[in-house]
């Protein structure tokens, strides 16, 4: 029942993803135009693909808004954040507004970075490893922040009524924790393992929940729309399943209840199914909330693609539709994301069952 | 920047900050919340096993109320069942001794009765002996006034000794 409805969500998202991402390659015209200045008496032609893109990708600075100078041109308004670089050993931090929005280049040392496409680049072509506070890392840190404030209070309160009825933001926070713990975490581990589990689940659950709440917040972050944050999430569900792994887990993919022939097959086959489990989290949660991105951009794009103001309240209904969708899919995501984990969790701890011994096999 | 191509630098972030979050969420957060939610349901499992243990000591008592009662009306029964008894004995006691006590003062009525008969009937009959002996005198006198008619008499008397 539950799994047919993401799926459904799954194949929706996916398929609007797929348009709106094909019309960003049709596009033709650099990515960051609405920072380049406009030539003179010509209109810029207004790309959704290329704006759309550029909304959900991570960028070096938090964009608020554009201003326009007085002869014509817009002005870039933004949040500078850290650059921190490695070249070669050397570790280079400045702030991004050295880059004056992409029309500097800085230099450090012997090293001269400038802005490509939003990737800093070494202009002798020396390779840089990008460690810079970005703008979905700086997001992700104010979540942390958020869920830090939120939770020490819940748990001071905890402490203080131990025992008792709950009081003050426990008693918000508490059926939300009991919900991971009863609806997730036993349903699918058991009753005798789950508590080992449950705070990197909980931890899993409402991390992802705050920020897709935050990816929501006009000019707010896509956090976890980044393939680098669900794949590094997917990564910590992959690690904590197979070192948790029985010997029944691992009899299983390395000694399959098939004929001894079959295992050129079978092992790889299983193998590839120790990756796809992680790599299917990772999609999901990506293409779910960069899906939801994109909707709403596209139908925000509407406006400037007609041209009208007369589009505007179409657009406006359906993004208030949408962005209430997302605040469902929010949620949703992360009990998905969560749910699989325990799920991966579980079936990495079963016991061996007698069933398997004579007939049953996977 | 690439929509699909992970960066490095928000891997290592994420991975940093998301280990770091966990390790103080479940310090400050998701131990005492827990904790206190196992508490709580440990209080609620105690409350409820002395409330059933209370219900269970009440129904007890209940039942031994019910046995005391059901001891003192077989107690009150036996009782009553003694009393009855023993009225009857005393009934039927007093009745026997009534009975033997009435047939002894009729037997000593009739006795009294017969000596006093008896002895009313010899008085009359010594009465009447004397009586006739009386009359038998006066008649007798009375024939034998004159001699002659007593040597007539002993004169026939003698006749009959003769012929005998």
């Amino acid at each position: 029942m539950q799994f047919s409805s993401f799926f459904r969500f799954n194949t929706l998202s996916a398929l609007l993803f797929a348009a709106v991402f094909s019309i960003s390659f049709t596009g033709s015209t650099p990515v960051l135009a609405a920072s380049e200045p406009a030539a003179a008496g010509e209109e810029a032609e207004f790309n959704p693909g290329e704006v759309i893109l550029h909304h959900i990708a991570d960028a070096h600075d938090w964009h608020l808004f554009d201003l326009t100078n007085e002869d014509g041109t817009l002005h870039p308004v933004s949040i500078p954040l850290p650059i921190i670089l490695l070249t070669n050993g050397n570790l280079d931090v400045f702030m991004s507004s050295a880059f004056d929005h992409g029309h500097a280049e800085v230099v450090k040392g012997e090293r001269t970075y400038k802005l490509d496409h939003g990737h800093i680049v070494e202009t002798s072509g020396a390779s840089v490893l990008d460690f810079s506070i970005t703008k979905n890392a700086a997001s992700m840190m104010l979540s942390i922040v958020i869920l830090l404030l939120i939770f020490t209070a819940a748990g001071r309160s905890s402490t203080k009524n131990k025992g008792g009825a709950p009081t003050g933001i426990a008693r918000f926070m508490e059926p939300l924790v009991l919900f991971v713990r009863d609806e997730i975490a036993i349903p699918n581990i058991g009753e005798k393992h789950y508590k080992r589990f449950m705070p990197y689940l909980l931890t899993v659950f409402f991390f992802i929940w705050i920020n897709n709440l935050l990816g929501l917040v006009p000019a707010g972050a896509n956090f976890t729309g980044n393939i680098a944050v669900t794949l590094t999430l997917a990564a910590f569900t992959m690690i904590i399943t197979n070192v948790s792994g029985t010997k029944t887990y691992w009899s299983h993919i390395f000694t399959p209840h098939v004929p001894k022939w079959l295992y050129p097959i079978m092992i790889p086959v299983e193998l590839i199914g120790v990756i796809s489990k992680p790599f299917a989290l990772t999609i999901r949660l990506f293409a779910n909330i960069t899906a939801g991105h994109i909707i709403i951009l596209s139908l925000v794009s509407l406006i400037f693609i007609f041209k009208t103001v007369l589009i505007a309240p179409v657009s406006v209904a359906f993004v208030l539709f949408m962005s209430v969708l997302e605040l469902l899919v929010a949620a949703l995501q992360a009990y998905v994301f969560t749910l699989l984990s325990a799920l991966f969790i579980g079936l990495a701890l079963e016991e061996p069952h007698h069933e398997h011994e004579t007939k049953h096999s996977h | 920047m690439d929509l699909i191509k992970p960066e490095i630098g928000l891997i290592f972030w994420t991975g940093v900050s998301f280990l770091l979050l966990m390790v103080l969420l479940r310090k400050f957060a998701w131990k005492p919340i827990l904790g206190a939610v196992e508490a709580r349901d440990e209080k609620i499992n105690e409350a409820l096993n002395a409330a059933e243990q209370a219900r269970k000591e009440i129904s007890n008592l209940a039942a031994e109320n019910e046995k005391l009662l059901a001891e003192a009306r077989n107690e009150k029964d036996r009782i009553i069942a003694d009393a009855k008894k023993t009225r009857e004995h005393m009934i039927s006691d007093a009745k026997n001794i009534a009975d033997s006590e009435a047939k002894r003062m009729i037997e000593t009525a009739r006795l009294s009765i017969e000596n006093e008969k008896n002895a009313a009937l010899t008085e009359v009959k010594n009465l009447v002996a004397n009586l006739s002996i009386e009359v038998a005198e006066k008649i007798l006198r009375k024939r034998f006034e004159n001699p002659s008619e007593q040597q007539a008499f002993v004169q026939k008397h003698l006749e009959d000794v003769k012929l005998n």
